[in-house]
């Protein structure tokens, strides 16, 4: 899993907020048509609200990513391998990911 | 990077990034393809005799129609490859449907069934066409007092779902259960994938590379039943009102006139070609293809013009052809219970 924390709030006099204002990115590979985190097949995961997960297309053929979710609908189209899109996921809730193109390709996210 | 692989040589990047070895990779690549030695079957609907011999009866029986005059094996006809050999299929009252039958034929390894995947399981696919008014025209009550009615079904639905009665739920699980059994046998392929070299011609070997490469049948066409259970617009002329397939499942974009990938096992049984049935030959297939396609609209990604030789098309055809069971599974149509 790479790991960044890439957001941090900066107040006027350049303070760093010691609230917790930090983002994480969490990056999903798609990968044999399943979605792979550190190496391993994912198909659960847990993160905070406000948190960004990257997925990347590491197949040889078009992915497409979408959620129809009460909790966060989005469709990033399609993308070809080597790209990747982002998805911020602004509420808390379960949020069911899948790829169109692969409806067999799903994660859950537990929002935070 | 476009995957290219042969018997000889095989380039894969595996889980992890790491590059494996030609000898391993082709093997583990050649495993792809075989055919595997068991039938995936749902843990509440274990395929058993039983249930498979009054599946069967079920399938070719007429009187699971409104009309009393359309099975199953109507449309999915063994003779004709488990299909129908028409554009599209005919039901009810003569009505012709939109889009061509599906081959039942190795229907237990996809994920979703019907072409726009509505139906995640056999089980829930066989007793839709019963109940669609296009098609069968059957009214799901009525049904299940015909064949309560029916001394001969009464005992073998209670030998193979004892104590659950007829109801639509052993109703789908029957038929599921013998379309199991319709498997791809045999194909010339499978014996060159095994090792035999003398199975297929120079030309199929050729189409297989292709098939892997240049032509990019591969992204879609996967592994041992040539599918990704994917969805896609292939980019098919159409008269009037376009067909909408998986975007009337799924509203995203990427699936509007998209449809499910077939298998390519026994694929010259199964001609015309194509949801809509358009194409009567395989030599068209290969033509749309090559030419990336022809309506524009909501195109696959994965389209693309082929700039295929006349020779190159011929050897992916040929390639085609040896997936052909040499001798495709045989059926003995059951006498009904009456």
């Amino acid at each position: 899993m790479k790991f960044s924390k890439i957001v941090s709030v900066m107040f006027g006099m350049g303070v760093l907020c010691a609230l917790p204002a930090q983002a994480a990115e969490y990056v999903v590979d798609q990968q044999n048509k399943t979605f792979v985190m550190n190496g391993k097949q994912v198909e659960k995961m847990s993160i905070n609200q406000g948190d960004v997960i990257r997925f990347k297309n590491a197949d040889t053929f078009f992915h497409n990513i979408f959620s129809l979710s009460e909790t966060a609908t989005f469709d990033v189209g399609s993308f070809p391998k080597g790209d990747s899109r982002t998805v911020k996921f602004e509420k808390k809730g379960k949020v069911d990911i899948e790829c169109a193109i692969h409806p067999d390709m799903y994660l859950e996210v537990d929002v935070k | 990077m476009k995957l290219k692989m042969n018997k000889k040589m095989l380039m894969t990047v595996a889980v992890g990034a790491a590059l494996l070895g030609a000898g391993g990779a082709a093997w583990a690549a050649k495993s792809d393809y075989l055919m595997p030695a068991a039938v995936p079957a749902p843990e509440d609907n274990a395929t058993t005799p039983a249930r498979v011999e009054l599946g069967k009866n079920l399938f070719f029986d007429p009187r699971l129609s409104g009309s009393n005059w359309i099975s199953c094996a109507t449309c999915h006809n063994p003779a004709l490859g488990w299909s129908d050999g028409l554009p599209t299929a005919i039901g009810h009252g003569m009505h012709t449907i939109a889009r061509a039958t599906p081959t039942v034929l190795n229907t237990a390894f996809n994920q979703f069934q019907f072409w726009d995947g509505r139906a995640r399981s056999l089980e829930e696919q066989a007793v839709g066409p019963i109940q669609a008014d296009g098609e069968m025209h059957q009214n799901m009550e009525e049904l299940i007092k015909e064949l309560s009615a029916i001394k001969g079904y009464v005992e073998m639905f209670e030998k193979a779902y004892p104590g659950q009665g007829i109801t639509e739920e052993t109703i789908g699980k029957a038929i599921a259960a013998f379309e199991r059994t319709v498997i791809a046998t045999d194909a010339p392929f499978d014996r060159w994938i095994k090792g035999d070299e003398k199975a297929i011609s120079d030309s199929a070997k050729r189409g297989f590379d292709l098939f892997e490469g240049k032509a990019r049948c591969s992204i879609c066409h996967q592994k041992f039943n040539f599918t990704d259970d994917g969805f896609h617009n292939l980019g098919l002329k159409t008269d009037g009102q376009p067909d909408l397939g998986r975007y009337n499942v799924r509203k995203v974009k990427v699936l509007r006139g998209a449809f499910k990938t077939p298998t390519l096992r026994d694929v010259t049984l199964t001609a015309p070609y194509m949801h809509n049935g358009m194409y009567k030959t395989l030599e068209e297939v290969v033509d749309h293809y090559n030419r990336g396609g022809d309506d524009k609209t909501d195109l696959s990604p994965n389209m693309q013009p082929l700039n295929l030789t006349a020779q190159e098309k011929a050897d992916l055809v040929a390639f085609m052809k040896s997936l052909t069971s040499i001798r495709p599974m045989q059926v003995t149509i059951p006498i009904l219970p009456q």
